[in-house]
């Protein structure tokens, strides 16, 4: 690193210098493997062997594979549920720890407990928790929940019940803050125009909070498509390919079947598909506003 | 958070306000207490699970609290290497996120500070990478690493753990660095500092409150990673604690105390990071995004 002085009238450390530690990380660590994973998916390579061209062969093998349409099922199921579940619920949070009341300040230091967690840690305690013998259905003496929740059947929307869980907390602190922002004023004109807080909540915290809403989903939707730990601890795809999302069928083909051309196949999709959500909800909602809100500093 | 005097004003004039009033505070705070219950249930369970020996927990209601608390599941985590996971983890954290402060911070500097198509190239390339998704470059990743002998090493978590942890850093950091004003710079360049002085002295002190929400929104990510030590590490030396934690799990399947009893101390240090300095941890958690 160059630290010297400099004497006036030279040229003193160039910026682009000061530049080049982070972008050699993430050209090395970031750049070069989406690179990579690209040219990967037109090769043949057990993991350890040699890598050999292809061509198409993986992507034709991935494509005509049900497993791949199942996996990409799931993971738009995912990413839909996800969003109709998680935004409206969020919502409601962040508008009522938004409130003044001391008692919602003290709610919300126990709302945000899940986003403490590792999602491993999460995954390890839903499965204690719901044994249908020592978990919860047993606690409360409630056998309607004493279900095989990870059996075929439950096992998906258990899971996304559970990434719910995690994930509405973050939510919510998004819609706190988005709640926080909403002139005072506008409220105070509306109450003595006579509105009911039901009103209000439609016509004006709801509108406000526009671009929080497409902030809040653009992160929501492009994060379903990549959750992994919380799957992959809880039920491993399993049972069968009940859970088995995207990133976890490229998983299993990687480092489990050792096929690596056909797992680079299903990652480029997950790039293209994360790619393509980002820039359609952008420009759906306004992209400067968005951007601008995403860049919006501390 | 101290209310503004507008919004004391306002508490009292919206209760005041019509009968949709009443009706919406109990919808709203009926499903508050919900999500409270929602959240504190799981968590209550997995505390009194943990103080149970294994008697307790198949004959005790599940529910019921472990009166005396048993730390033998405790005592059976800390005989399990427990400790090694904990500092490969602590290891990990402060490796990554160091570096991820100081370069994501000089990156910014130069970004904000200087033109030129160079570093507008950079910083696109930074804002693109907001959008790549970690699994799906896993793969090259892991064929790198296994070039670079660095296989089952602390060193191939940590790699691209900075890699990844750069982006969102370099635009937090330097949508702060933007809002000083140029005034300073211009003084301190007529005293004779050159940008790399500039850059510690006044720069540096000034983005402090920006480099604590990095460093706890990167130190929480790499706490908690679970993909690249599952990918990159293998043997029970370089285990981090979330894949402790799931490799325990495997091994100890019927002890399930013993499992939750690693949760808990999985989360402890985080925990304590949340009791001491919530709001910071909050405002890192969100890493200013859409405030």
């Amino acid at each position: 690193m160059t630290g010297a002085h400099t004497s006036a009238g030279t040229r003193d450390t160039p910026l682009a210098l000061l530049a080049l530690p982070a972008l050699v990380f993430f050209l090395i660590f970031a750049v070069a493997p989406l690179i990579g994973v690209v040219i990967l998916s037109f090769t043949s390579w057990d993991g350890i062997g040699e890598i050999l061209p292809n061509g198409l062969e993986s992507w034709q093998m991935v494509l005509a594979d049900p497993m791949t349409w199942n996996a990409l099922g799931l993971t738009l199921a995912t990413m839909v549920i996800t969003w109709a579940v998680q935004t409206p619920l969020s919502i409601l949070l962040g508008t009522f720890i938004a409130g003044q009341q001391r008692y919602r300040a003290v709610l919300a230091v126990f709302y945000f407990l899940p986003l403490l967690l590792s999602s491993a840690a999460i995954a390890i305690a839903f499965k204690a928790l719901l044994d249908p013998n020592f978990g919860l259905g047993a606690g409360l003496n409630l056998p309607f929940l004493n279900q095989d929740w990870l059996g075929v059947e439950l096992a998906f929307p258990v899971v996304l019940a559970v990434i719910a869980w995690q994930f509405i907390p973050f939510h919510t602190l998004l819609y706190q803050g988005g709640v926080r922002q909403i002139p005072q004023q506008l409220y105070e004109a509306a109450s003595i125009d006579g509105a009911s807080r039901f009103r209000q909540f439609i016509h004006i915290t709801l509108p406000q909070l526009k671009y929080t809403i497409i902030t809040s989903s653009t992160l929501m939707l492009v994060g379903s498509l990549t959750y992994f730990d919380l799957v992959f601890v809880m039920t491993q795809g399993g049972p069968g390919n009940a859970t088995r999302i995207l990133a976890l069928d490229m998983y299993i083909r990687g480092f489990r079947a050792n096929q690596m051309g056909a797992a680079s196949v299903i990652a480029v999709i997950l790039v293209v598909l994360g790619l393509g959500l980002a820039l359609g909800v952008q420009r759906l909602g306004g992209k400067d506003k968005t951007a601008s809100q995403l860049e919006g500093g501390v | 958070m101290s209310a503004t005097p507008t919004m004391k004003r306002a508490v009292p004039a919206a209760r005041t306000t019509s009968r949709g009033v009443g009706a919406k505070n109990w919808v709203g705070g009926a499903f508050g207490w919900l999500w409270f219950l929602a959240v504190s249930l799981p968590i209550y369970y997995v505390v009194i699970t943990s103080l149970k020996d294994q008697g307790a927990y198949f004959t005790s209601n599940p529910l019921s609290l472990p009166i005396p608390p048993n730390f033998t599941p405790y005592q059976e985590v800390l005989d399990n290497n427990i400790a090694t996971y904990f500092f490969n983890s602590v290891w990990v954290t402060v490796g990554s996120v160091v570096p991820i402060v100081l370069f994501s911070f000089m990156a910014s500097y130069a970004i904000v500070r200087g033109s030129g198509r160079f570093l507008r190239f950079t910083n696109g390339l930074f804002l693109m990478g907001l959008a790549i998704p970690i699994q799906a470059t896993i793969i090259p990743i892991y064929l790198m690493i296994t070039k670079m002998g660095l296989y089952d090493t602390l060193w191939a978590v940590i790699l691209p753990s900075i890699a990844f942890g750069i982006p969102l850093s370099v635009l937090i950091m330097s949508n702060f660095l933007r809002d000083i004003p140029n005034e300073l710079f211009e003084s301190m360049r007529l005293d004779g500092l050159s940008n790399w002085q500039m850059m510690w002295r006044l720069a540096l002190p000034l983005t402090m409150p920006a480099m604590v929400t990095v460093a706890i929104y990167n130190g929480l990510n790499v706490w908690n990673g679970f993909l690249f030590p599952l990918i990159l590490t293998q043997s029970p030396d370089t285990r981090v604690m979330p894949l402790g934690l799931w490799a325990f799990q495997g091994e100890y399947q019927v002890n399930i105390p013993a499992v939750l009893a690693a949760v808990v101390l999985s989360t402890m240090p985080i925990l304590l990071l949340y009791i001491v300095g919530r709001r910071q941890l909050l405002s890192g958690l969100t890493a200013g995004i859409g405030k």
